[in-house]
């Protein structure tokens, strides 16, 4: 193994993604992207479905080929040091591939295995991820007699039985209940503290925001725009937005006129007002709308503005 | 096409989960082998016993069930090897996502393939020994020529193994297997020596019947079992030999080809 190995720095570089594509049955699924991942930070991959984050993800833990560009993970060379890459980083897959054969146990037992781990310290190690977990109670339990958030945990739990410096997480709150969700973000803001680095793909905004530090918005294998989530708010929707449902047909002429930023869906308008009190006022007094709110913008916002609001697949 | 360099010991970390999911199961695993033996030998010893009178194997009169009892051990590994890296591995690799989960660790494809075709062997080589014991307690077995069983059905676990993972490399859907079952596993239980001398074949059958890998391991249970053979030994060993070199490179080549994407 080279130098690197030994220590990393906060914010050296862990991932450095360079024109990197992906190309199958004809499809481009992921279209030159370029990125990097410091040590330390939580870097989130959203975008909408198909838009190439799970084959991006793919890429970096060796599992699929890239088709061109670049791709270094600690340093190494995702083609030729595969194996020293993965025994360095935790997979929480988006499929369920626990094993359904083994028990809950044994199932981080085995994985142990696959990385040569002495059994002895897989089994400690196991119990402690167990406990981490809260999950101690279904040890003997068949992956099967899981709910979802039991899975969910005891997959992220196999996913650090190495004790990763790097952590990817494919859609890892996909599905779950608020309860399981909010449990397993407090682990993962745990994990955090602990220095671990993390990459994300979700297309819960609400979670990219309270967990990334910097993410990308990827839609159709490209990236649209990079940087921190309070950043893209600010620079692409502004500090606050006012709903509008069926509006008095001035309102456009309105919009139109004083060049304010809006979309429209259906009856639906959003404005983004960006804070501005006399735009509210105006709207408030002049055009009466039926309902009307008006909010802080969110992660969500600058998402639709960016990758439309139409349906996907 | 096939990457060497990818292979290392750490296959047999998925060889040990198989063994691990297997002791779980042991009594269903080992009751099939003990007593499959005993119902052939009781239907086909007291059944044919008396309608087979004259057999002649390898020059020498024998009597049918000595004749059919060391070709069950045959049988017995195909099956094994056969369905664990068909049915079983591609329930592993398709449904359950084993694979996927594995090749997140510093685990190559090519080392959970040769894993799964390896414990499909061992799975086997265990049958046999059980198969080989109750048929020793008939006394169908000579000792200590008839341990050699054990390392052969090995080998030939192995053979069966790759074809099976070849096929499970190429196959489209689960129902497909019976495609291969009906036109490769049920030809060579039948016509491989296995129920009558192959000798009573015509010319162009036995031809055909060479080709089988089955054949050459019941020739091969034969001789350890019996002490005594029709054809070379050294031949169909180095057969089966070949045969499994051949379909352990075209099962890891198929399964590459299906798996990384």
């Amino acid at each position: 193994m080279s130098q690197v190995d030994e220590t990393i720095a906060a914010g050296a570089p862990i991932i450095q993604v360079e024109r990197l594509c992906k190309q199958f049955n004809g499809l481009t699924a992921v279209d030159a992207i370029s990125f990097e991942v410091r040590a330390g930070e939580c870097f989130g991959l959203l975008g909408p479905n198909g838009a190439g984050k799970t084959s991006a993800i793919r890429m970096i833990y060796g599992f699929a080929p890239m088709s061109a560009g670049s791709l270094r993970v600690f340093g190494l060379d995702i083609e030729t040091e595969w194996r020293q890459i993965r025994s360095r980083i935790g997979v929480c897959q988006q499929d369920n591939t626990l094993d359904p054969d083994l028990t809950v146990f044994q199932n981080l037992l085995v994985y142990a295995s696959y990385f040569g781990m002495p059994a002895l310290q897989a089994r400690q190690r196991a119990e402690e991820l167990l406990h981490f977990f809260a999950l101690e109670r279904k040890i003997t339990a068949k992956v099967g007699e899981l709910s979802g958030g039991l899975t969910r945990r005891l997959t992220l739990a196999r996913a650090l039985i190495n004790d990763p410096e790097l952590i990817i997480l494919d859609e890892p709150t996909t599905g779950l209940d608020p309860q399981s969700r909010h449990q397993l973000w407090d682990r993962l803001q745990n994990l955090r503290a602990q220095g671990k680095t993390f990459v994300l793909t979700t297309h819960y905004m609400e979670e990219a925001a309270q967990l990334c530090d910097r993410l990308v918005i990827l839609d159709h294998g490209k990236i649209l725009i990079e940087g921190t989530p309070s950043g893209l708010i600010r620079e692409h929707v502004g500090a606050s937005i006012i709903e509008v449902g069926s509006a008095d047909p001035g309102l456009k002429q309105f919009l139109l006129e004083r060049k304010i930023k809006h979309d429209q869906m259906g009856e639906r308008w959003i404005i983004y007002n960006n804070s501005d009190n006399a735009i509210e006022q105006a709207i408030r007094t002049t055009f009466h709308p039926q309902q009307c709110t008006f909010r802080s913008a969110t992660l969500e916002d600058v998402f639709l503005r960016l990758t439309g609001r139409e349906l996907r697949e | 096409m096939i990457r060497l360099g990818n292979i290392s010991w750490r296959f047999l970390s998925v060889w040990r989960r198989n063994l691990i999911v297997y002791r779980r199961i042991w009594k269903v695993n080992f009751f099939v082998p003990l007593l499959e033996p005993a119902f052939y030998i009781i239907a086909f010893g007291l059944g044919f016993q008396g309608l087979v009178n004259n057999l002649t194997y390898g020059g020498q009169a024998l009597t049918y069930t000595h004749f059919m009892a060391p070709a069950l051990i045959g049988i017995s590994i195909m099956y094994n090897s056969f369905f664990e890296t068909t049915y079983n591995s591609f329930v592993r690799m398709y449904y359950q996502k084993t694979f996927d989960g594995m090749m997140a660790t510093p685990l190559s494809l090519e080392e959970i393939i040769l894993a799964e075709i390896v414990w499909s062997a061992t799975k086997a080589a265990a049958a046999a020994l059980i198969m080989l014991v109750v048929l020793g307690l008939f006394g169908f077995v000579v000792f200590p020529l008839g341990l050699l069983v054990v390392p052969l059905a090995f080998l030939g676990g192995l053979a069966f193994g790759s074809i099976g993972m070849f096929f499970t490399g190429i196959i489209p859907s689960i129902d497909m297997f019976n495609l291969p079952i009906f036109l490769f596993i049920t030809p060579m239980f039948l016509f491989s020596g296995t129920f009558f001398p192959v000798s009573g074949l015509p010319a162009w059958a036995q031809s055909v019947a060479l080709v089988f890998p089955l054949f050459h391991l019941v020739e091969l249970t034969r001789f350890c079992c019996l002490g005594r053979v029709e054809t070379s030994p050294l031949l169909s060993l180095s057969y089966l030999a070949l045969f499994t070199i051949c379909f352990l490179c075209l099962g890891l080549i198929t399964m590459r080809r299906r798996l990384i994407k």
